[in-house]
Parts: structure tokens; sequence; C-alpha cells
């Protein structure tokens, strides 16, 4: 079986370039880019559309185990499918959470026959996430896990996390961390300044990002462990990250769509579909995120899909619950930095499908011969205005319902299969 | 007049002529409120309800006397011992709330936002009576109604507004209010009750009493809540006391003529002396309570007012 891709844009984001030309896949695989077969069991006239690698999202929340209400396999692989999402790197802070090769065989399992594109599952750094024991780090390897985090809890021991770090690193295994020191960040709903006290909710400063990061370089430094920080959205972080980097630790770091593309500004009168964790941040932290995204120094960029039923969010803001999905919207959001002149499409791409790809030692993310043909292909110009009810996630917690959003995905495959198709 | 508002939800939303409607619709109110007869008729036929999440003497009772006394329906629902503790929410209360067709809402919440939500989701009038560290409007409200009568103008006054800052949605409004007038504010506190980012709110802020209170028009205090004072914030009540306590000798600083207020109910001894809240010639804190009432009849007055024009119009409904 073979596809034909013809007068495509496509995008490379290896090479950080964007071509006209014609892509042909051959059993689920890019068998040519540029120089190809005139002919093919099945020709793709993209009439001068966007042709890039799948986007790989690490940090998603499948609800599976516990609170399959909120979002199953089946309902975020079609969402997933629907954004142009090929790769969906799970996170593992369910109920109960991933923390043995047994549930994460179940993960597996579960994301293999219900969901059209591929998961790929974390596991959990302690046992629990409660921060005391590490989990078989070695099993959970061989089983598969992609990286191993307690996702938005922070490891308080230092002796339990560097013993994790140091174990870890004999087994080449990425620890994903979430900066946020957790004293100062208690109880907090968005992050503190004028907006915060005249709302009267209850504000972390911005600080809390370096302190925790400062914090885990130097254990980084000293365990010489692979680490991810999962978010960083904010100016002052922003230079311990890049010293880490000049002084050779394995440090990489994303942010999540949501951080790149609204400010605290937009919880307005308390709408809590804006209640993100760590909290949106001020307009100079989101301009500075967007500036090292661009350079390089923020490696990658997420969705931090986190679904909520409406139950969680139909509260007052300190006490709904944080989170928003992104897997569907985060290209339009993404290409809101694109149409805004801030970053170019193949700098943006590098962010969401090959350095995440690389990373974590995926297949996809790459438009090159040998990788698989997890492609999708998008008009980045298409406007439209989001109505959250036509979602594919069970849950419709977007803070972009009624936005204007430009870039419509047309179709994406998994494997050269084509999984979604805009009818 | 002018006042278009559907719900008092805060301070932020009004133009200061609305705020001016709704201070001389007061001091009408005042005049009623000393009057023999006490009564009036502006709210006949009206429910009001008043649900206080939280607990409250003094602003509950104000509400259902001003309701009272302008012929509604007043009910109180306790709502700390109602089915809230009993898993329901906040909105499914609400609802089945409006399905008994109130007119007037009373809302007291201890989450910043609250009232707003709900709001949200009843077709009826809404009055904050404080949400959280939000907003508490008629607070400002009957500050600026005795502030006005105290000193004649309600414009170009130096305003301190002393202690818990960070804390108190009583400031938050204030400070709005007074600002939206054209008032000089000073906030007087430790920076620990201090809110993030006060630099940015067009007042003066000051860790020294005494040199915040120099020359000052109007001091307002704020009550220092109990479980602040453990250490947490401040070291101690002694030392709190000591260093923004309000006694004669930091008074002494502001202008001769300067008043006192407070928000109550009073720590005396810890935020404010004893005699200086009994001093006739300063405290104006039996007046703030006095005015309460009538600010209150004022707003729900001017809301069922528009209440009834949108009900003609066939809008809200």
């Amino acid at each position: 079986m073979s596809i034909l891709f013809k007068n495509a844009r496509l995008i490379d984001p290896e090479a950080r370039t964007e071509t006209t030309g014609d892509l042909f896949v051959q059993d689920g695989v890019i068998a040519a880019v540029g120089d190809t077969p005139d002919t093919a069991d099945q020709v793709v006239d993209c009439r001068g559309k966007h042709l890039a690698p799948g986007i790989v999202d690490i940090g998603v929340k499948i609800c599976e185990p516990g609170e399959r209400h909120k979002e199953s396999f089946r309902t975020a692989g079609l969402a997933a499918a629907a954004g142009g999402v090929t790769t969906i790197v799970t996170r593992p802070d369910t109920l109960p959470s991933i923390d043995t090769p047994e549930t994460l065989e179940f993960v597996t399992r579960r994301g293999r026959e219900a969901s059209p594109v591929n998961i790929r599952p974390m596991a959990t750094l302690t046992k629990g996430r409660e921060g005391r024991e590490m989990v078989e780090i070695g099993f959970l390897l061989d089983a598969g896990a992609v990286a191993f985090t307690d996702g938005d809890r922070v490891t308080t021991d230092t002796k339990v996390l560097s013993r994790a770090m140091t174990y870890a690193r004999s087994l080449g295994a990425v620890i994903i961390a979430h900066p946020q020191d957790p004293g100062l960040s208690r109880g907090a709903a968005v992050t503190s300044g004028k907006f915060a006290s005249l709302r009267g909710l209850p504000a972390v400063s911005a600080m809390a990002e370096r302190m925790a990061l400062d914090r885990d370089i130097a254990l980084v430094e000293m365990t010489g462990v692979a680490y991810h920080a999962d978010q960083i959205t904010t100016a002052r972080a922003l230079p311990a990250l890049e010293r880490a980097k000049n002084n050779g630790h394995d440090v990489t770091a994303g942010v999540s769509i949501h951080h790149l593309t609204l400010n605290e500004l937009d919880v307005g009168d308390y709408r809590t579909f804006f209640k993100v964790k760590p909290p949106l941040r001020s307009e100079d932290d989101r301009i500075a995120c967007v500036e090292a995204v661009k350079t390089g120094l923020i490696d990658i960029i997420c969705s931090m899909h986190t679904p909520q039923d409406e139950e969680s969010k139909r509260l007052p803001f300190e006490e709904a619950a944080s989170g928003a999905v992104g897997l569907e919207t985060f290209l339009p959001a993404v290409l809101r930095l694109v149409h805004a002149g801030d970053i170019a499409l193949p700098d943006l791409w590098r962010a969401m499908s090959f350095n995440p790809a690389a990373r974590f030692g995926l297949p996809g993310g790459r438009l090159a011969v040998g990788a698989p043909a997890d492609l999708v292909l998008f008009d980045a110009d298409a406007p439209f205005v989001l109505d959250r009810t036509k979602l594919h996630s069970k849950s419709k917690n977007t803070p972009f319902d009624g936005a204007r959003l430009q870039g419509r995905v047309l179709s994406t495959y998994v494997g050269g299969d084509c999984v979604y198709t805009k009818d | 007049m002018t006042f278009r508002q559907k719900h008092l939800l805060g301070i932020e939303p009004l133009h200061p002529e609305e705020i001016r409607t709704i201070l001389d619709l007061a001091d009408t109110y005042v005049d009623l409120n000393r009057s023999p007869t006490k009564h009036s008729d502006a709210l006949a036929g009206m429910t009001q309800i008043n649900m206080f999440f939280e607990n409250s003497t003094r602003t509950q009772a104000s509400f259902e006397l001003a309701g009272k006394r302008l012929g509604a329906d007043v009910m109180n629902m306790a709502m700390q011992a109602s089915s809230i503790k009993k898993g329901e929410t906040l909105i499914d209360t609400a609802l089945t709330l409006n399905a008994m067709h109130p007119d007037l809402l009373v809302v007291r919440h201890p989450h910043s936002g609250a009232v707003d939500l709900l709001s949200q989701k009843v077709n009826c009038a809404v009055l904050n009576a404080g949400d959280g560290r939000h907003e508490h409007p008629t607070q400002a409200l009957l500050d600026a109604l005795t502030i006005r009568r105290a000193k004649g103008r309600l414009h170009r006054l130096n305003i301190a507004i002393c202690g818990d800052i960070a804390h108190s949605r009583v400031a938050r409004s204030n400070i709005l209010l007074l600002h939206k007038m054209e008032n000089r504010i000073r906030l007087v506190g430790p920076p620990t009750l201090m809110p993030s980012g006060i630099s940015h709110f067009g007042v003066e802020v000051y860790d020294d009493m005494r040199e915040g209170l120099k020359d000052v028009d109007v001091v307002m205090m704020l009550r220092l809540q109990k479980e602040r004072m453990d250490g947490g914030f401040i070291p101690s009540e002694r030392e709190y006391y000591h260093r923004y306590g309000l006694d004669a000798e930091k008074l002494a600083y502001a202008k001769d003529d300067a008043i006192v207020m407070h928000p109550g109910p009073m720590n005396r001894g810890v935020e404010i002396d004893g005699e200086i809240a009994d001093d006739i010639n300063r405290s104006v804190i039996q007046e703030q309570v006095e005015m309460g009432v009538a600010v209150r009849m004022a707003a729900m007055d001017l809301l069922a007012r528009n209440l009834r024009d949108a009900g003609d119009k066939g809008v809200w409904v």
C-alpha cells in the first residue's frame, strides 16, 4: 500500500524548513520526500496545504483508569486524531496511579485497542505518587514506560528524590518534574499580582517556579539524571534553565499551549475554564516563554490535556478543579503565534513533534525517509469559531470556547492509515 | 437619576454617578428610619432571601431590617446547616431557590467570585453581602455615606485604610469606591498583610502607622481575624497592637477633625483602643451601622425598580 501526497507545503522540523513538494509513503513508512514516484495506490492532492509530522503530545491526561466519565482512550484518541496529534504520551496520575508494570500494561492494552493514534504511557516516579518510595523503574522501562513523573505533585523529600534520580540515571530513564515550590503555591488559584488582588483570589508568586527549578537542577547536577521540567511558564525561571543547559546538564523543558497563548487576565470574572496548573501568568511572562520557544531554550510544547467534567468546573474559582482539554485545540491555538508573526512554523513544529520524539525516544516527529508515516495535513489559514460542544473529548473544558481561531486539520495519518478526515 | 445595574455584585462595575444615586436615595432613607413610622412600601409584594454561607450577625440583620422596612417578605436561609453540607453544589442551591421566584437574593460566601457565579444562574437581582476576599459593596457604600455626611463631601479627602488589607473584601471595595470618587488613599499595615501588586492600585502604602496617618481626614480601621494572629502573618497580638493598633497617640498624627471608622465587629485592644472607639467626637462607628440599613434599603429599592422595569419590558424572565 502506497500513498503519494502531492503539492504539499512540507514542514520539516528537523531541518527547520518549509518547502513545496511531494511525499511518498510505502507500507506505513515515509519512503521518499521531494523526489518521489509519479503514482501510488492512493494519490492525495494537498493543494498547497501544509503537511507535517504528526504532533507528539507529552503529558496528556486520559482519565482511565478511574474517571472514565471524564475521558477514555477512545474519546481522547478521537480528539487527538481530529487535532493532528499522532502520538499521545499519557500521564500516570490516574486512579489508581500507574506505578506498577501491571497497571502500565493495562494502559498500553487499552490504548492499543481503543485509540486510533499511538498511545505511549508514562509511569509515576514514586509509588502512589506519595513521594516516599521509588517505583520499579527497571520493570516499568521494560514494560514500555516512556518517562517517570509524579505529575503535579512535587517530591518534597530530597533524599527520596535524589535516590530515585540516581537509580533512574543508571537505567537511562528520563524524569519529568513539575517545578513549583509546594509551600509558596499551597492553595493558590492564580498568579500573585494586581489581578489576583483585585479578584481576591489566593495566589502564588511566579518565584515559586524558579525556586523549585533551582532545587531540581541542583539535584540533577548531583545525580546526572536526564531531567525534563513539564512546564516552564515564567520569565524568572528561564535564566536558571539556560545556565543548566550551558553547564551541560541533561535538562529540557516544556510549556503548555495555554501558557503561550493566554495570560492571567483571561480569567476575567472567575472563568474556571481558565484555571490551570500552574496558573496563567502575566503577559510579560507569556512573551518571554514564546521567545524561549523560538530560541529553543524551551524545547517542547504540550497541550497539558486535562479533562474535567462540568461539575468540577461549575464551582467558585478557588474550589474548581484545575486543567483544560487541549488535544483538539492544540494546532489552531499554536498557530495564533504564527499568525501573530511571533514565530516561524518550522521552529514551532520542532517543539511539537521533533523535540518531544527525540527527547523520549519515540519513533515519530520527523519528515524523513524511514520515519513512520504519522502525518497531519492542515490548512493553516482556515478561520473558525470554536464551539466546545463539538469537541471529541468527553470533557469540554476548553478555554477557547467561542474563540476565533485559524487553522484546521484536514486529515491525520498514523502509520500510513488515515485516522481522521475533516468532513 | 442613574442606576443601570441588574445586580450589585461589587463596586468595580459601578459608575460614580450610580454611586451618587445610591447615596442620595440612602440619605432619604436615613430620614425615614429616624421617623416614627419607619416604613415604606417600595418592596411590597417582593420576596427577599438572605443566603449567608458564612457567619454574620450584623450584615444579615441589617439586610433583613432593610427589607422589612421596605415591605418585602424576607426569609433567612441558614446555609451553614443546610443542604450545602449534604454535598449540594452552590449552583444547585441557587437553582432550587430560583424556582421559588425570589426577587432579591442577598448572598455572602467564603469564596471570591461565588456570588458572581450564582448571579449567572438565577433571574432575580443578586446583592453581594461579601464574597471571600473579593468585594463587600454595601459596606463600602455605607462607609461612603458616613464619610459624606460627616465631612460634607466625598472627594479630595485623605483617607487611610489600616490593618489587614490582604484578606479584606471591605478594603478592596473601599479602595475601588474611594478611588472612583477621587480621593487620596493610603494603606497602612505590615507588609505581610498587604496584597500583591499593591503598587499598581493607585494608592500610597505605609508600614509606619504614624507616617501613614499624618494629616488624614479619615481613619478606617479593619478587623484583624483571630486566625491571622498566630505568628503566620504577624508575630503576636501585642506586637500588632503596639505597631498598628489605633490609640490616641497615633491618632494625634491625623487631622484634628479626622473621623475614625471600623466595619465591626471590633477587637478592642488589638486593632483599636476601646476609648477611641467610644469617643463620640472622633468615632463614627455607630453611624456606620445606622447608614448600613439606609444604604441597603437604597440599593434594594434601586435594583427592584430595575427589576420591575425589566419585567414590564418582558426581559430578564
